[in-house]
């Protein structure tokens, strides 16, 4: 089976790498750097600090909308073309097949990674720019595993898509969600507590992500690697769910 | 995959293209330049709204709104006076920017240096006293604000007893080794203007034995200062 994951790995990652993927990767790094000049232009003080927070954050949205957009269009092609059902008529486990996907989009996400990383290299300490490269991993596939599971539930590109960044968007903002939620001074009616219910049920299903990549880590060199273990720790506990979720669909899936 | 040659494409297409370009450049420039006016400031949103518009990035939210709120300064191609904006308004952006990002300097450099040298009083005090509201939230980080709050107090406001509690505040409040001595001495020089000269001698008197002063320069010029203050107290006697 290793073999099995190993080649649909690596024909998962010619694919993007064919998909001029790269090329857009390499365009979104030179707007980053000019909307970061121009910025920093505008600035009367912190300018530096303005320059990393805004193209951190720009950086970091872009990838994860170019690989949650890629994992997406790649797999309803796929299923489109008839290539999931060629690939499960031959003696490949439906596991493997998952598996070696999963290992091409993590593989895939390290390209923009790497490069976002070290384009912050030049503003920040480089021991924060490795904390926030390695969390944007993290980050990164965890969107990439919860969009394969949206295509596999959904198999359509709009709401896969949409689910996708909905569900990073919400992960993002639960935290303020729950606070928000959890105001002492907020009336405590019956629909308050329901909502209250729901945010509290959500903040437990959900990676808290705006724990994970975090700007200020770059600005005020605020990052720690016990946090970071944290993240990690998250990361597999989240990835190994989503992989558990989306096997579950696959295997249950009539092709 | 080769494309096709342009010729392929049927003329009236190609007329559709070129005329619907061309209209719409024009109907660009035939609309009227946008005209400067003195926008009023929208009312700043309340913190929960902007932690939740932030999507867990509070730090980057903050800096381009503090670029946003300084834009009001220059609108549609002509230069707003800040007398003219709601400085309530301005005071709660400041308010919930700093709230988004307590580290950042910035709010408090525009509150001191843009928002609190305008030539309207009433407007310069009160971003001076916000100033000097968040200063006592962070005395060490935010001294800088303060002892610029100092000097407009002191020069342009000519309100020495504001000028004497801001520089109080800073030597109070502000005791951290970051916080240079020039800063925690301003009180000094503020009495001395007060003529308060037997305040400013016990200050600069309890300065120099605190041991703080480790440089021997500095030290030197301040035990002359005291002797200079002691002889003019003399004097006045």
């Amino acid at each position: 089976m290793p073999i099995q994951i190993y080649t649909i790995a690596f024909y998962t990652l010619l694919e993007a790498l064919r998909n001029r993927l790269t090329w857009l990767i390499v365009l979104i790094a030179f707007i980053a750097i000019g909307l970061g000049g121009f910025l920093n232009e505008l600035a009367l003080t912190e300018s530096k600090q303005i320059q990393v927070a805004l193209m951190a954050a720009f950086l970091r949205f872009s990838a994860v909308f170019l690989l949650a957009t890629f994992v997406v269009t790649s797999m309803v092609r796929e299923s489109n073309d008839k290539g999931l059902e060629l690939l499960l008529a031959l003696p490949l486990p439906r596991a493997a097949y998952l598996l070696g996907k999963l290992t091409g989009f993590a593989v895939l996400a390290l390209i923009p990674a790497l490069l976002f990383g070290l384009l912050t290299i030049f503003f920040t300490a480089p021991a924060q720019t490795a904390m926030w490269t390695i969390s944007l991993v993290c980050e990164l596939w965890i969107v990439a595993a919860f969009s394969m599971l949206c295509v596999l539930t959904f198999n359509q590109i709009m709401v896969a898509l949409s689910a996708a960044m909905g569900f990073y968007l919400l992960a993002r903002s639960i935290d303020t969600l729950q606070l928000i939620g959890n105001d002492p001074l907020a009336a405590h009616t019956a629909s308050q507590q329901v909502i209250q219910f729901v945010v509290n049920a959500c903040s437990a299903v959900l990676p808290h992500l705006d724990q994970f990549t975090r700007t200020e880590w770059l600005v005020y060199h605020t990052g720690n690697w016990s946090a970071l273990s944290m993240l990690l720790g998250q990361s597999a506990i989240y990835f190994a769910l989503l992989s558990g979720a989306a096997l579950f669909d696959l295997y249950r899936k009539n092709i | 995959m080769r494309e096709r040659p342009i010729s392929a494409v049927p003329k009236s297409a190609l007329l559709l293209l070129g005329m619907a370009f061309a209209f719409q450049i024009l109907w660009h420039f035939k609309q009227p330049a946008p005209q400067a006016k003195a926008e009023d400031l929208t009312p700043a949103p309340s913190i929960s709204t902007l932690r939740f518009a932030s999507f867990g990035d509070p730090v980057a939210l903050a800096k381009i709104l503090m670029l946003y709120l300084q834009a009001f300064d220059n609108q549609d191609g002509v230069n707003l006076s800040f007398r003219k904006l709601d400085y309530t308004k301005v005071q709660d952006w400041l308010a919930r920017i700093l709230e988004l990002d307590p580290p950042a300097q910035y709010p408090l450099f525009a509150a001191s240096r843009l928002y609190g040298e305008i030539s309207d009083e009433p407007k310069q005090r009160a971003m001076l006293d916000f100033v000097y509201r968040e200063f006592l939230v962070d005395p060490n980080h935010r001294w800088k604000s303060l002892a610029h709050a100092t000097v407009l107090a002191k020069h342009h406001l000519k309100d020495l007893p504001l000028a004497r509690k801001y520089a109080q505040a800073i030597r109070l409040y502000a005791t951290g080794s970051e916080v240079p001595n020039w800063a925690k001495q301003m009180e000094i020089f503020v009495l001395e203007d007060m003529n308060e000269l037997q305040s400013a001698k016990i200050i600069l008197g309890g300065l120099i034995h605190s041991g703080e002063i480790t440089d021997p320069h500095e030290f030197r010029f301040l035990e002359q200062r005291l002797s200079e203050l002691e002889n003019r107290t003399k004097n006045q006697k």
